[in-house]
């Protein structure tokens, strides 16, 4: 079966280490903040400009000054820090945030990653995914392995504009872990329930599979 | 206005000299944090062919979105414009130009603007449509454009609390692009809540320094939110 998009976030949470700095891109990537193992420390940065995000505020608590980069209403947690865009894009650029996990449309064998612009579609802008990618050594690409028409999504080539080249290492999508490296794909786990073959035959670009593939642990 | 005092009585004192075909930075992200009378005043002045350096462009009916219904803004820099009807509209009737800028590189223009560099290098973009026609640089084996700084005519700022000489502290994530934006104009209006006497600020806690403000005014606030997302 494939992963849903929470038993996704789960996956991507065992990537958390204790005391890491983790910025989450919206969807998905935000569902990880709910699977945080219990005991474990981890700060989420928001690239508007806070450190240490908390949960969403009681209705009582809502204040328009405190905001995430969704646009949402947001609490701090103890030991938060806030500051401006400058500085919060340095910690990103500067390579000090420790995990980044985004989505994409695509992403290929080089670890280019395609995320903001579809051609001929309107064009709302990148945001801050362009500085996550070129800043971010350990960055988790969070995805559905192939299209609602069962394009694959992991290529040789991104056929649409990047928004980063050569940047990602890591892919988690609804049927597999992969890993990028040397221009092509390895399969490092499967979700529970699905073959090889179907990774294989839904996966477009240079796929290397070791002789043993071991299950997810979702 | 005398000494150090910054504070005006008026919006209208507070954006006098604004012309057509200015070049305008605002601060803000989202609805949070956006000076919202200077952005009231641009419209009631019907100043047209703005270029708007904004990391977005306010939502239909407020924010910078209200200097959309009559057609002010000819250029908007920014990273992310998806909130906003009648934007898109002008934009696919080729009434509005936009130069999109990743968000950081956006912030960094208006700092090195305001700072006196001219430009810089960022490996952000690279590889990209972003780095398309931009100098290349490759320092310790990685490559990286080359960026110019921004500046304005004039910058709007929103503040929480300055004191008269227009040394400003900004409110909780409402800071965002603020302080860079205040450094980045030839003539930088600061909006606060509250207006107190030199002196009941500790110097420390100040963000923005008085010597980047030109005009101080203290005004009155909607903050509309964009999401309001709360738990049980």
């Amino acid at each position: 079966m494939a992963l849903s998009r929470e038993q996704l976030a789960m996956r991507v949470a065992q990537e958390l280490q204790d005391g890491f700095y983790v910025n989450l891109g919206i969807g998905i990537p935000t569902l990880v903040a709910n699977y945080v193992p219990e005991g474990m420390e981890v700060m989420l940065q928001s690239e508007n400009g806070l450190l240490g995000m908390g949960p969403f505020p009681t209705e009582e608590e809502v204040d328009a000054d405190m905001i995430n980069a969704g646009k949402q209403t947001v609490t701090t947690i103890t030991g938060a820090s806030i500051f401006s865009s400058a500085e919060s894009f340095a910690m990103i650029r500067g390579g000090h945030v420790d995990l980044t996990v985004l989505g994409a449309f695509e992403v290929d064998v080089q670890g280019n990653i395609a995320s903001w612009m579809i051609p001929g579609k309107l064009i709302k802008g990148m945001g801050g995914a362009m500085d996550l990618v070129a800043g971010a050594d350990n960055i988790i690409v969070t995805m559905t392995h192939a299209d609602k028409h069962g394009n694959s999504k992991l290529l040789n080539e991104c056929t649409l504009p990047l928004t980063g080249a050569g940047c990602i290492k890591k892919v988690v999508t609804d049927l597999a872990y992969l890993e990028i490296e040397d221009g092509q794909f390895i399969l490092k786990e499967r979700a529970p329930g699905v073959s090889v073959e179907e990774i294989v035959s839904k996966t477009g670009g240079k796929l290397v599979v070791p002789d043993n593939v071991p299950e997810m642990n979702v | 206005m005398s000494g150090f005092n910054k504070v005006v009585g008026s919006y209208e004192e507070a954006m006098a000299g604004l012309e057509d075909g200015m070049t305008v930075i605002a601060g803000g992200f989202g609805l949070c944090g956006i000076p919202e009378g200077c952005i009231a005043q641009i419209k009631k002045m019907g100043t047209k062919e703005l270029t708007i350096v904004s990391n977005n462009c306010g939502v239909d009916g407020f924010g910078l979105g209200i200097l959309l219904e009559d057609k002010q803004i000819k250029k908007m820099v920014s990273s992310y414009v998806g909130e906003n009807k009648l934007f898109e509209d002008q934009l696919l009737g080729g009434e509005l130009e936009v130069e999109l800028t990743p968000q950081g590189t956006l912030a960094e223009k208006m700092r090195a603007g305001g700072a006196g560099i001219p430009a810089f290098y960022t490996a952000t973009g690279y590889g990209t449509p972003v780095g398309d026609g931009k100098e290349v640089r490759e320092f310790d084996g990685r490559k990286y454009i080359m960026e110019e700084a921004i500046t304005g005519d004039f910058a709007i700022v929103k503040g929480w609390k300055a004191d008269t000489y227009g040394n400003v502290i900004y409110r909780h994530t409402a800071q965002n692009f603020n302080p860079m934006a205040a450094t980045a104009g030839k003539i930088t209006i600061v909006e606060v809540e509250e207006i107190v006497e030199p002196g009941e600020l500790d110097p420390t806690q100040i963000h923005t320094p008085g010597i980047y403000v030109d005009r101080l005014i203290q005004g009155t606030f909607e903050k509309r939110i964009e999401q309001r997302t709360v738990r049980a």
